[in-house]
């Protein structure tokens, strides 16, 4: 006790100096990626969109462990609420992202009081379904949601009323990289509370949290609304920034693949979830241009060696290279 | 009413397929105790092994499905040993993203091969041949289909009730470590229930071809389904795969004949209620 009560506040440390420096590495990386690749900041736009997705995923999984597959249910609930209330409402930006994480975390904390109750093999199952039950909805839901179709056509006025989305699409990275930017600081802020020391040791041993009085279940569901919310922006900036919205955004790989991305960079790091996606995003696309039809080889393979050989992720890479051969000197 | 008769029969027939293809899978989930994601593909490999051998060689039905099914039964031990010793040890979650990795291996060496059209399977014209049940034909294939899910339960009954290795099988499901301390070879049961299983996925994946049509993303378009059955039926539970399968069965054919349009809703509502009010599945014991 008396060493969390030294620990300084969640808020100085996460301005600190010492842990600002990885977030100005990602800000100057976004930099250096707008004028570097000017030509793909389409991909570059997705890439980033696909961090805050997995940013959600991470406090979920990494922080709290709870390992669910339908990570695409508030992602998706996000896109069309967003994508819906372009077309009828508002086509503010703001409003959308608002709304879609409103989106994301009510649907959260729908599903998240039957998940939260449950584990394993169950747990995987049901928020399977939750994903399955949202797409078949999504798909019959004509009159409001396009079925199959899906939405198309949305557009979005300037953010602010300013910064208009331009056809080469450097507002819209801007604008992703400025909420990746909000997300990760949220983040920081979130596993640095007590609030997220109690998640992390719901994570180690959730009996032991309950023998001291913790509130596991309502612990859990809280972190699965956050993480929602997150999600579920990641999806309206996604709808906002393709003007599309379709039923795959339920799909069940979509979910697979955010796992894949955060277990690649390192589960339970904020900075394995940047690191995972960047990686498995590049080469998606690159093994994707060379040879269409096969690249899942490549994932797969890619999956197999870090689960097999860097159970850690690739963020925990350096730290193995280090204790390997700094052992042998 | 026929209506009704109808949805059963078919049901029956699509529910005994998922149980075919299933129970090997809980069978080696309540053994092993591992999350395999990958169990559909040796439903695929059966599938496709029989799609090459009737299609490209000129075999027949029953020859080619025999010999899909021994092929796997073979291979499927050495993946064992390979791969799947090491995932035993994992976390559920690198237990779900290691059998992912081997699903998409599959999934990318079935397209190099064949390509990712859906690869049917030249069956006998008897299995088109109308049956006469009363209230409806029905066409021999549902019959074959019913009939060796109902042979597949039999078998495994015997097996698992009635014979030395069911036994050892059933000690090693309930405690894996008493098991091997009182002597059983629980690492051999491991790798003879993983072939079982696999085997008993591909003559599933090959019977079932007409209803869930095999292609190279056939496991993962179907693994959502092969791993409810397991979770409603309870992990490692024979008796509740069939009933979960031919209950899932059911209820989907009820639900596309009946209510079109909120069918799949239905059924995974159900599947949910199901599964928050009986997190071990239907027969599952508490883990």
């Amino acid at each position: 006790m008396t060493e969390l009560a030294r620990r300084p506040s969640a808020l100085i440390r996460a301005f600190s100096v010492g842990s600002i420096w990885p977030m100005v590495i990602v800000v100057l990386a976004a930099c250096a990626a707008f004028f570097l690749f000017p030509y793909d900041l389409a991909l570059l736009t997705r890439i980033v969109i696909m961090m805050v997705f997995v940013l959600s995923f991470d406090l979920v999984l990494g922080y709290a462990g709870v390992a669910t597959l339908g990570h695409a249910a508030m992602y998706g609930c996000g896109a069309y609420a967003a994508g819906l209330v372009a077309l009828h409402i508002s086509s503010d930006p703001l409003v959308g992202l608002l709304v879609g994480a409103l989106a994301g975390a009510l649907i959260a904390w729908l599903s998240g009081l039957v998940l939260m109750r449950t584990n394993g093999m169950t747990l995987l199952m049901i928020s399977i379904a939750v994903a399955m039950v949202l797409q078949e909805a999504a798909s019959k839901a004509r009159w409001l949601t396009g079925g199959a179709d899906g939405l198309a056509g949305i557009t979005v006025s300037p953010i602010f009323g300013r910064f208009e989305f331009d056809f080469v699409g450097q507002v819209a990275f801007i604008y992703s990289v400025c909420i990746l930017f909000g997300v990760l600081l949220f983040c920081r802020l979130v596993v640095g509370s007590p609030f997220g020391l109690a998640l992390r040791g719901i994570k180690g041993s959730s009996s032991r949290m309950r023998a001291m009085g913790t509130p596991v279940y309502r612990r859990k569901v809280t972190v699965y609304v956050l993480a929602g919310a997150i999600a579920g922006m990641a999806g309206a900036l996604a709808a906002q920034v393709t003007g599309l919205v379709g039923i795959e955004v339920f799909n069940f790989s979509l979910s697979a693949d955010v796992m894949v991305m955060l277990i690649l960079g390192g589960a339970g790091r904020l900075y394995g979830a940047i690191i995972g996606t960047l990686i498995f995003m590049v080469v998606h696309h690159v093994a994707a241009s060379i040879d269409p039809f096969n690249w899942l080889f490549v994932i797969g393979a890619m999956l197999l060696i870090v689960v097999f050989a860097l159970p850690q992720g690739l963020i925990s890479l350096p730290d193995r290279l280090i204790r390997t051969f700094g052992r042998r000197d | 009413m026929s209506v009704l008769l109808s949805i059963l029969v078919d049901g029956v027939s699509y529910g005994m397929i998922l149980f075919m293809i299933s129970v090997g899978l809980s069978i080696t989930m309540g053994l092993m105790r591992v999350i395999n994601l990958a169990h559909g593909g040796f439903a695929l490999m059966g599938g496709a092994l029989a799609h090459v051998l009737t299609m490209s060689f000129g075999m027949s039905f029953l020859s080619a499905s025999m010999a899909a099914v021994l092929v796997v039964v073979i291979i499927a031990p050495p993946m064992e040993r390979v791969l799947y010793r090491h995932i035993y040890g994992f976390d559920e979650l690198g237990q779900v993203l290691a059998t992912v990795g081997i699903v998409f291996l599959i999934i990318a060496t079935v397209n190099v091969f064949l390509g990712s059209t859906i690869l049917p399977i030249r069956s006998p014209d008897l299995f088109a041949a109308p049956v006469d049940l009363g209230f409806r034909t029905l066409p021999f294939h549902r019959v074959v289909v019913i009939a060796a899910g109902i042979f597949v339960l039999a078998g495994l009954w015997l097996l698992i009730e009635k014979t030395r290795f069911g036994i050892y099988l059933r000690a090693a499901v309930d405690n894996k470590n008493a098991a091997g301390s009182l002597g059983i070879n629980t690492s051999r049961i491991y790798l003879i229930a993983f072939g079982l299983g696999a085997g008993l996925a591909a003559l599933g994946g090959i019977l079932g071809a007409e209803l869930l049509p095999i292609e190279a993303y056939y496991p993962l378009r179907y693994m959502v389904l092969f791993l409810i059955v397991v979770a409603v039926g309870g992990l490692g539970s024979v008796l509740g795969s069939f009933c979960a399968a031919l209950g899932l069965g059911v209820l989907d054919t009820f639900g596309r004949y009946m209510l079109p349009d909120v069918g799949t809703i239905f059924f995974f509502l159900a599947i949910i209620a199901v599964l928050a009010l009986r997190p071990n599945g239907l027969m599952g014991r508490a883990q």
